[in-house]
């Protein structure tokens, strides 16, 4: 190669006392390319890019920029060497507007004062150059979490930029976010950008990727060429062992309708009709903000319903608080495992005492220690969570784990309904077909099964019937055969134009 | 990620055993160890066998409110009401009292049962108006008990013009203030049987297990299936409860009702806790290490005493005992989620 690349590493590694998280990587990437990160939860890519971030200090090894070797001590570091890296977790503050975040720390002055209009007009100019359309004088409360990914990219293009790192940044982006990104990606590649890219979301590679870099255990498997591999192989690496189907078959027996929703409204609700049946998976597809999640949680008493009617088998349960709904065999597992899921805190073993003690070992005054011990143990190895992470502070496990431990929560009240939000939202190949298989055994043993979810292959492939949502309202049921991704994605904007 | 803190525990050394007491326990035990090392040096009254009673003796009433205080924390509150309560229920019971007395002059026992009835039902209301506040109309714990305490210590020197309530009946003194059942003051035997029932409470019982799940993280208590504004109105109801009992004792201690009573008990009750390794951010904290917490800010006073520091000296060192604990609550909290 005539020219240096971008950034390589040689030999990079990161220990941490008792452990290896990254082993002697060799990386490198070239200007106008998309380097994916692919690996599992744990497999070393967070700590890759927090090296390259300025965020740690690697333990051995070294990076080149451009051919020179460099250190880089702190995030600002990096920064200013034009290597800049969107986190998961944003760093903008949300009760400021959108330039103010901008221009957090370097804000242009006249005098002593902040010269509002400049730095107003320079953020305008920052966001449409990279043909983002948000208005600068907006909070960035105000924003959806697309629009304020957008802004947090917006702050990396201050100085040179060369390089530019994303964490998942698909996570919680719907499809069509998705592509406006992906257009972006590909404007900012032909500028001759270099662009590390972190995903799960393997689909997504032969769109905007040259190279995949395959980590698993803190060490590098291997440096593909797009191109020359396939989807499976990428598995094959990552998790070590074939993957034959990461869903499962699951067999549909449907039984009677156990809930039913009539004309549900409730805040971005217009009108739901909904009928959940034992023995299968009902899938719920849309957009964000198209109502999926939120009827569901209207209907469990987390949001005011505003009019309609939710019955389970005759019984009217329309506006009972959570824990009512929870006591008439309803279960919601979040989409937010950190906030609304877990109390990070404390371990898994106490998040699921709290559970069993509400749920299936409790009643009385009195904590059934003994029942309770017995039940948590069957349940954490139904759920595959490995003894040692149990009596682990949740905050220290990884996305896969914690979720394990949420699934293991759902499992705490024998219920006859169970509603998962984005089951498998932030976690690895290997734990995704597990959860998947725990909730096909769920229809199997004739629950009735409902999963919401962004991620469409997942939809398609563990439901037995689809129900399309947008703009508040069903826009489409589909069965067997019919549920198919083109016929998905024509009903996501079906009704959003006649609606308010 | 979990690799980083998988410590090879291989070899023993002490630092690693201190930092394990101090991520279970929290930093009470420090600041004993270093109490009692100071104070036993500054004067030769401090560790005696009488001293230490004395000690034990006094701390019952800070003892009582800091449970109480325990649980609002643990639910990921604050009380700053309780010393307003015990001046309330002070107040209250003693008025009751005096004014039951000339009815029924021969039923003295009915007389100080009702004026104990009506100094807990005063707590209770001013609690649940407390825990309506937080639970139902979401105003943050501090506004919601700082308001209530101005409210409601208005009302108690309202009540009395601000003169104290005496002619109290004797037995009631006698028995509760200063009486003693097997050679034990009966105010310390009260109290034992308190933090018995508490820690049963705490640790066996489903409701206060609700508490615990409630303060680590509301939501998810939420969707466990737990009635979270009920359990933060019944924690506002307790406290205020123990604060009630607190001020009934005291009264019968000092024979009066007195408004002006407990005024520095929100503070104290808060450093005891924070002290005692709960949590300011809520679901963490035991029974038995805030009775210690407790009993840590008596012996400090009690040290100072003894050492002729000045009262208004105790209030600087006071204040800034509570500051240095919360800076370790928030070091040790670090240390549980695990840096990264």
């Amino acid at each position: 190669m005539a020219q240096p690349p971008l950034i390589s590493t040689r030999a990079l590694s990161k220990s941490y006392p008792g452990v290896k998280a990254l082993d002697s990587v060799d990386f490198d990437l070239r200007a106008g390319e998309v380097h994916v990160l692919f690996g599992e939860n744990g497999a070393g890519k967070s700590t890759l890019i927090s090296l390259l971030a300025g965020a740690n200090v690697p333990t051995s090894g070294e990076i080149r920029l451009r051919g020179d070797v460099v250190a880089l001590n702190s995030v600002s570091d990096a920064q200013e060497l034009g290597i800049y890296t969107v986190f998961q977790e944003f760093s903008l503050i949300p009760t400021m507007t959108v330039a103010e975040n901008i221009f957090l720390g370097r804000e242009p002055r006249i005098g002593p004062f902040i010269d509002h209009l400049k730095m107003r007009r320079e953020a305008g100019r920052l966001l449409s150059e990279r043909g983002f359309d948000i208005d600068p004088t907006l909070t960035v409360a105000q924003l959806t979490r697309a629009q304020q990914q957008m802004v947090e990219i917006a702050k990396a293009f201050h100085g040179d930029l060369s390089v530019l790192i994303l964490d998942e940044p698909t996570a919680s982006l719907s499809d069509k976010e998705v592509d406006n990104l992906f257009d972006f990606i590909l404007r900012m590649k032909a500028d001759g950008l270099g662009i590390i890219y972190i995903s799960h979301r393997i689909n997504e590679f032969a769109r905007i990727a040259e190279r995949v870099t395959v980590l698993r255990d803190g060490a590098k498997i291997d440096t593909v060429e797009m191109a020359a591999t396939t989807d499976a192989a990428l598995i094959e690496m990552m998790v070590g062992r074939a993957i034959a189907d990461i869903y499962p078959t699951i067999a549909h027996n449907p039984g009677d309708v156990v809930l039913s929703m009539e004309n549900l409204h409730a805040w971005g609700v217009h009108g739901v009709n909904l009928e959940i049946r034992r023995g299968e998976v009902l899938g719920v597809a849309g957009l964000v903000g198209s109502g999926k999640s939120r009827m569901f949680r209207a209907m469990m008493g987390l949001l005011p319903i505003q009019a309609g009617r939710v019955s389970l088998q005759g019984r009217d349960l329309t506006g009972l608080s959570t824990p009512q709904m929870m006591a008439a065999g309803l279960y919601y597992l979040t989409s937010d495992r950190k906030h609304e899921g877990l109390c990070l805190a404390a371990s898994a073993t106490e998040n699921v005492s709290t559970d069993l003690m509400m749920g299936s070992c409790g009643n009385g005054l009195f904590i059934a220690n003994g029942r309770i011990r017995q039940e948590r143990a069957r349940i954490f190895d139904h759920v595959e969570l490995p003894e040692r992470y149990r009596h682990k502070v949740t905050a220290q496990l990884s996305g896969g784990n914690q979720q394990k431990a949420l699934f293991a929560k759902s499992f705490s009240h024998g219920s006859e309904i169970y509603i998962f939000d984005e089951p498998t939202v932030g976690v690895d190949m290997g734990t995704r077909a597990a959860l998947y298989r725990l909730i096909g055994e769920l229809a199997e043993a004739g629950k009735a099964v409902v999963v919401i979810s962004s991620d469409l292959p997942e939809v398609m492939n563990i439901a037995h019937r689809l129900v399309v949502m947008a703009g508040g309202r069903v826009s489409a049921e589909l069965q067997g055969d019919q549920i198919e991704e083109s016929a998905i994605l024509g009903h996501f904007f079906s009704e959003t134009g006649t609606m308010e | 990620m979990e690799t980083s803190s998988t410590s090879s525990g291989s070899a023993f050394s002490p630092l690693k055993l201190l930092r394990a007491v101090f991520i279970r326990v929290g930093v009470l035990p420090f600041f004993l160890a270093t109490a009692l090392v100071i104070f036993s040096l500054m004067s030769q009254a401090f560790l005696t066998t009488n001293n230490l009673i004395n000690v034990g003796r006094q701390s019952v009433y800070l003892v009582l409110v800091s449970m109480g205080q325990m649980l609002v924390l643990i639910s990921g509150g604050f009380d700053l009401s309780v010393g307003m309560v015990i001046a309330l229920s002070s107040v209250v019971t003693a008025m009751t009292m005096v004014a039951l007395m000339p009815m029924f002059p021969e039923a003295v026992w009915m007389v100080i049962l009702i004026g104990a009835l009506a100094g807990f039902l005063v707590a209770a209301m001013v609690g649940a108006l407390n825990g309506i506040g937080v639970a139902i109309f979401g105003v943050s714990p501090f506004i919601m008990t700082l308001g209530v305490a101005s409210a409601g210590a208005g009302l108690a020197l309202f009540l009395t013009g601000g003169v104290p309530v005496s002619n109290l009946p004797t037995v009631f003194g006698d028995t509760f203030g200063f009486g003693r059942i097997l050679n034990t003051p009966v105010p310390v035997i009260i109290a034992a049987i308190v933090a018995v029932l508490m820690w049963v409470y705490m640790s066996r019982m489903r409701p206060g297990a609700q508490i615990y799940a409630v303060g680590g993280n509301l939501k998810a208590a939420n969707l466990s299936g737990i009635d979270t504004r009920r359990t933060l109105i019944r924690v506002y109801v307790m406290c205020a409860l123990m604060a009630g009992l607190t001020g009934i004792l005291l009264t019968a201690r000092v024979e009066t009702g007195d408004a002006n009573m407990g005024s520095s008990m929100a503070l104290e009750s808060i450093a005891a806790c924070v002290i005692a390794g709960v949590s300011l951010r809520g679901g963490i904290g035991r029974v038995e290490n805030v009775v210690l917490g407790g009993i840590f800010i008596i012996l400090v006073q009690n040290g100072m005493n003894l050492a002729q520091i000045s009262s208004y000296m105790q209030m600087v060192l006071l204040g800034l005992l509570l500051i240095l604990a919360v800076i370790f609550d928030q070091i040790r909290y670090r240390m549980i989620m695990g840096q990264r």
